[in-house]
């Protein structure tokens, strides 16, 4: 039977198992909009900037583990998408973003609201497609899905015309995909397999750097095996958190320039760094040429072109994390490190994380430890980018697998209030707190009308330091204190909140913080906090821009004894 | 860091955008294209594509995995140290009159090259072979006055059996 392309693409992404479309609509995509209607199985969220679509498809996708989808018209509304597709293909993440183009009589004429988004978007997506006959919409649909939830997934982008949405075809859904140049998950090289575990059995200080690869890959229970048998201490990425949990013995934090001193002191001891699932990103690594110098080191990952790209790498194995650990498990040893691990905590002994101090304020770290208190550990974290992204990785105990969502490579200010859309609406029982910063919170503050059109009970966070608290810390450190426009004058976030109808508390003491997270998880629909906390509250540990990981700046010595 | 000349080539279905897909992770490295030449390959809905950039090998080594990492490229290589056979054609339109056109055509003898257009004050000059024969003739007929040239880039086969 014929279907108009609208139809068709609805349909396929019924077949696809899509069950929620985030979008805003617009004149090209007028006709999808019509047929809407015709699928009620298809849950449209109007959201209220494009960006915003493609962030809670971005954070809807890091949770089902299924593509997200997001929707908009041609020209402006593409260009919005733009940032969102960027940070999933930075953080590896499936999405299909679907644009609306003009007619195809009018492509290439400087039509009102056409934009070349297949050639904006080329560098930032997985694959894309312009569609030019309804026949080719299925297929197309089949394609998208498949290559961008496969191997290291990413995002695809399908451009339709108006025309192409509005003619008709027969729809017939492929029951296959034919990609000739797409390769697959590789077989896992045996020859590899063994020497890397010749290499493990042999180790006597080895670290394990665990990446988003393993969430990915949904490998929780081959890590955990792989770390129990061998007994080997594990750091994780800050988008590692959530691959091992937090509380485990053999755990010792995020390693990296925010990481935990005795993580990256743990890296640069090792002689022998097992990575999987990550991708030696500079965040984690700092200076290369002296990052683990007495190390060997594994890699693991999906991607070959991972393979050496930052770093040399002794033995690489390139395969899902799932397949490579469940071989690798049974050709290891049980083994033990037991002056290596107490070596560590001795580190952890020395360098611990501590969230309060007497003479403080209100203390942004206080704050986050005591949402996972409350929440006892239980909530899904979704942060935004900086000063909070980091206490909230730091101050917030992990246990639950995939509980934390942030925007690690491109780090997206602003990703935090819409992807917390997505991942409430993919896991509505969870409690989904979203972390913001004061300034990034200004930068998507216009989805509070689409939380409450939609009541998303979400629980926002604002750490609010009146300052665009990274950047301001970065020129305190680095910049003799001259803090050139980092800091903010800010409007009243309750007013505003309550003004977009969702419940909100200012909270400027201590005393204040654990009723104020009680009031919000007691209350049924979203709710906001605006923390008012230390503005000059600097980020510890710290490594240097550009330095190694030992270069590790730790909490003022002053204030350290004052109040210790 | 050694700089070398390397020759990659790409089997590719042949769609819209993906030359435009392939050169764009060349730009995103700063690589500076020497060449690149596409045409019909063996397989029907095929190209294949011999792509010529100076860079160090590990540097071409990252671009060459970003390049089969894209959906539409079946396989790449980098044959810059196999034995490959490799050609290129240029068309020469170099300035002639009644006084110097036996003197090309001579040369042109020496190059096995062909004269493919002959007009009142120019020869237009068809030769197929290396680089290096190609730059030398182009060398030789530069004293006669050289008005265009076109070169189609290297194109390259590695040697003997598949």
């Amino acid at each position: 039977m014929k279907k108009t392309g609208a139809q068709i693409l609805c349909e396929s992404l019924i077949k696809e198992g899509v069950e929620v479309i985030f979008g805003i609509l617009g004149g090209s995509v007028l006709p999808i909009y019509d047929t809407l209607p015709q699928y009620p199985q298809l849950r449209h969220i109007l959201v209220r900037h494009e960006q915003a679509a493609a962030h809670a498809a971005d954070g809807y996708a890091r949770i089902t583990h299924r593509a997200g989808v997001c929707l908009a018209t041609s020209g402006p509304g593409a260009t919005n998408l733009v940032t969102g597709i960027a940070n999933a293909y930075m953080d590896s993440v499936p999405l299909v973003a679907i644009t609306g183009q003009v007619a195809s009589p009018f492509i290439g004429k400087d039509a009102f609201q056409e934009i070349d988004i297949t050639g904006i978007t080329l560098p930032v997506v997985k694959h894309s497609y312009l569609v030019t006959d309804p026949a080719d919409l299925a297929g197309v649909v089949k394609e998208a899905f498949f290559i961008a939830q496969t191997g290291r997934p990413g995002p695809v982008l399908i451009d339709i015309p108006r025309d192409v949405q509005v003619n008709e075809a027969e729809f017939v859904y492929p029951d296959k995909v034919n990609l000739p140049g797409y390769k697959l998950k590789p077989r896992v090289n045996a020859a590899q397999i063994t020497k890397a575990a010749e290499l493990i059995n042999a180790a006597e200080r080895p670290v394990v750097i665990g990446g988003r690869g393993i969430i990915i890959s949904q490998a929780y229970q081959e890590f955990r095996e792989f770390v129990e048998k061998s007994q080997i201490p594990v750091v994780t990425t800050l988008l590692g958190i959530g691959s091992f949990p937090e509380n485990h013995v053999l755990s010792f934090g995020m390693l990296g320039m925010h990481g935990m001193a005795y993580a990256n002191m743990a890296v640069q001891n090792a002689d022998l760094i097992i990575a999987i699932g990550m991708r030696f990103d500079d965040r984690a690594t700092g200076d290369t040429s002296t990052f683990a110098p007495q190390a060997r080191i594994l890699h693991i990952d999906i991607d070959p072109a991972e393979i050496g790209k930052n770093l040399r790498v002794d033995i690489p194995i390139v395969g899902d994390i799932k397949n490579v650990l469940t071989t690798l498990n049974k050709r290891i040893d049980i083994k033990e490190h037991v002056a290596w691990i107490s070596q560590i905590n001795q580190w952890k002994h020395e360098y611990p994380l501590v969230d309060d101090r007497e003479d403080a304020g209100l203390l942004p770290q206080y704050v986050i430890s005591r949402i996972y208190e409350l929440t006892e550990g239980k909530a899904i974290m979704v942060t935004g980018v900086g000063q909070n992204q980091m206490w909230a990785a730091q101050y917030f105990q992990y246990v639950k697998p995939n509980s934390f969502i942030s925007s690690g490579g491109l780090g997206t200010m602003g990703f935090e209030l819409p992807a917390a859309m997505g991942v409430k609406v993919a896991a509505p029982d969870s409690v989904v707190w979203s972390i913001a910063g004061d300034g990034g919170f200004q930068m998507t503050i216009q989805e509070l009308a689409t939380i409450s059109q939609e009541n998303i009970a979400i629980k926002i966070a604002i750490i609010n330091n009146s300052a665009l608290g990274m950047v301001r810390q970065w020129q305190e450190l680095f910049y003799s204190r001259r803090y050139v426009d980092t800091l903010l004058w800010n409007p009243d976030f309750v007013k505003v909140s309550e003004a977009y109808g969702i419940p909100a508390l200012k909270v400027t003491r201590k005393a204040e913080v654990v009723p104020a997270i009680h009031s919000a998880l007691d209350h049924s629909g979203p709710f906001l906090i605006d923390f008012n906390v230390e503005r000059e509250e600097n980020v510890y540990p710290m490594i240097v821009p550009g330095a190694g990981l030992s270069s590790i700046l730790t909490l003022p010595k002053v204030s350290q004894d004052s109040s210790f | 860091m050694l700089v070398v000349k390397h020759t990659l080539v790409a089997l590719v279905e042949d769609k819209p955008g993906v030359l435009n897909r392939i050169s764009s992770l060349f730009r995103r490295r700063n690589f500076n294209i020497d060449s690149i030449a596409v045409g019909s390959s063996e397989q029907p809905g095929f190209s294949r594509m011999t792509v010529v950039v100076r860079g160090d090998s590990a540097e071409v080594e990252q671009v060459r995995k970003q390049l089969d990492k894209l959906v539409n490229v079946v396989r790449v290589s980098d044959i810059t140290y196999v034995a490959i056979v490799t050609r290129e054609l240029a068309l020469i339109k170099v300035k002639a009159t009644a006084a110097t056109r036996s003197e090309i055509a001579q040369i042109i003898d020496i190059f096995r090259a062909n004269i493919i257009d002959v007009a009142a004050n120019s020869l237009t000059i068809e030769v197929t072979g290396d680089e290096e024969k190609v730059d030398s003739l182009i060398k030789l007929l530069r004293g006669f006055g050289i008005r265009e040239v076109v070169r189609t880039g290297r194109v390259a086969l590695t040697r003997g059996n598949v």
